[in-house]
């Protein structure tokens, strides 16, 4: 039984980095009768647990910690009196935009807003995401489960550490773990090369001389009650292990640093068209998704290496959001589909529907050095938009702003433009 | 003359640098894209240095821990050091983010201090 039912012009799902920024910056601009729903017991989401520095150097010129990060929007949150519920999970959301959330206070609420944006992040992927063989024992966890263990509960997981993937919070917690008394034995990545930022290689694991097999994956867990050991091996280019590269190292506890998904469902529920690749809602320039209204942003749009880069897209949320309230957001210009070509794995937004100037963010496939990045003109093939780059890795989120007159060369008669990332002839 | 090959720490960029040494001497910095990369290839081969951050025990059982800063670099040589001075201290729930928590560490000149307040936002 619904007990209340609040009428709102926006409702923003999260209270993280991406919700807290949408949140403000819709405030800023006009809208009173807002409300971020976050389902922890504060705000400001994973950044607590991100005890780090290295947040806010884009967005603050401020070498900050993520709790310090956090901190400077929840102020701005209270200062600006956002209203927002704590511990309160949203259900379901309906395509025609009611929203159902719980909790133990006021029971089922219903929310009817005008506008909703979507700010839910990411969550972690897991064991069975990638089917390590083994037995099952406990001392198996994902590097930000751990991370919220040791830096927020107290609890050190385990004091023989193997580490699997080498993505930003796998190292993050190698240098953490290490400064906690735990041995770090190995951090292992199936790539060629480390996943997560080159700053975090050398101030996690360089500093701290841990030891790193890249090319090679754990291929069996060891242990009953408790993991005892894993085996890890060389793995070729067919994903295959070679046969008598096998290593085994003795362990008490294995952390999974082995990507991220978007965390999607009740975008899906409310009828968000999902890109395949990012796992995200499709969206355009101005983070509208294809359900009129719904606005999405963060890494619940694409999984982003800066927690900075997450505040500036949920801004555009927050803004267009606001637009869209004032009737300021009407399609007055044909949509242009945005395609990733030839080296480049995905690209967002995904359709321009203006014509001012606009950032694109996207991921290449491969590493790759003096490469250029064209976008052309599927029309005419013609292009429109040229940049060279020293140096291209998958694992660091390219940034490229094309201008209001880069959109001009588009053909009128042109429906899409593709991105590729090209080598040096 | 020695070229010391440094990757700089100072934003994601992660500048490449060349640092040239004749005798101990730093003669010329190359590669880095702005001032604080050159700044800091510099120190990184004269004495390396890092910003810490942990966490220190409070007598507050729902919130265990309040994470910390050191308010500068410190030597990295230091790391050790200070990592055990912090785990022998306790602190009370009245300490909110800026308040120093450690005045000079382990002699280095830097204070540490809190990053985040132990209960919420400040209101």
């Amino acid at each position: 039984m619904v007990m209340n039912s609040k009428k709102l012009d926006m409702l923003i799902i999260g209270g993280g980095p991406a919700g807290l920024a949408a949140a403000i910056k819709a405030k800023e601009s006009g809208i009173d009768n807002l409300m971020v729903i976050e389902r922890s017991e504060e705000l400001g989401g994973l950044l607590h647990q991100c005890i780090h520095n290295g947040f806010g150097l884009h967005y603050f010129k401020e070498d900050l910690t993520g709790p310090e990060y956090a901190l400077k929007f929840i102020n701005k949150v209270d200062k600006l009196g956002i209203n927002y519920l704590l511990k309160t999970m949203v259900l379901d959301i309906t395509p025609d935009k009611n929203v159902f959330a719980i909790n133990s206070e006021n029971g089922l609420i219903k929310f009817s807003p005008k506008t909703i944006v979507l700010a839910m992040g990411c969550r972690e992927r897991t064991r069975y995401n990638i089917l390590i063989p083994g037995t099952r024992p406990a001392g198996i966890f994902t590097a930000g489960n751990a991370q919220r263990l040791i830096n927020v509960e107290g609890y050190i997981p385990g004091d023989q550490v193997v580490i699997l993937g080498s993505g930003d919070i796998g190292m993050i917690m190698a240098r953490r773990l290490t400064l906690e008394g735990a041995e770090v034995k190995a951090v292992v990545e199936i790539l060629p090369y480390i996943g997560g930022l080159i700053r975090n290689e050398v101030q996690c694991l360089n500093d701290f001389n841990i030891p790193t097999f890249l090319e090679h994956t754990v291929t069996e867990v060891y242990g009953s009650d408790r993991i005892e050991g894993v085996e890890i091996n060389r793995i070729d280019k067919n994903g295959k292990k070679t046969l008598s590269t096998g290593r085994y190292i003795k362990c008490n506890t294995l952390l999974l640093s082995v990507g991220l998904i978007p965390e999607n469902e009740l975008s899906i529920k409310a009828g968000v068209e999902i890109d395949q690749v990012t796992g995200g809602p499709i969206i355009d320039e101005n983070m509208q998704t294809n359900v009129p209204g719904i606005f999405a942003g963060g890494n619940v749009v694409h999984v982003l290496d800066l927690a900075d880069n997450v505040s500036l897209e949920s801004e555009i949320a927050g803004l267009s959001a606001s637009k869209y309230l004032s009737g300021e957001l009407h399609r007055s210009h044909k949509k242009i589909k945005v395609s990733a070509g030839k080296g480049i794995r995905y690209v967002v937004p995904h359709y321009i529907s203006g014509k001012e100037g606009i950032n694109l963010y996207m991921r290449v496939s491969n590493p790759e050095e003096n490469a250029t990045l064209k976008i052309t003109d599927k029309f005419n093939n013609k292009i429109i938009y040229e940049k060279k780059f020293q140096a291209l890795k998958p694992s660091e989120m390219v940034c490229t702003m094309i201008t209001e007159d880069n959109i001009n060369l588009i053909n009128n008669e042109s429906g899409e433009i593709i991105i590729s990332c090209n080598k040096k002839e | 003359m020695n070229i010391k090959k440094i990757i700089c720490l100072g934003c994601p960029l992660a500048c490449n640098i060349n640092v040239e040494i004749n005798k101990d001497e730093i003669m010329r910095v190359r590669g880095a894209k702005c001032k604080v990369g050159k700044k800091y290839a510099i120190q990184e081969c004269k004495e390396p240095r890092r910003v810490l951050t942990t966490t220190i025990r409070t007598t507050e059982a729902d919130r265990p821990l309040l994470p910390v800063r050191t308010g500068d670099s410190i030597p990295k040589e230091s790391i050790a050091e200070c990592m055990k001075i912090m785990s022998k201290k306790i602190i009370s729930p009245t300490i909110k983010a800026g308040d120093i928590v450690i005045e000079n560490i382990s002699g280095t000149g830097v204070n540490v201090i809190a990053t985040g307040n132990l209960f919420g936002s400040e209101k």
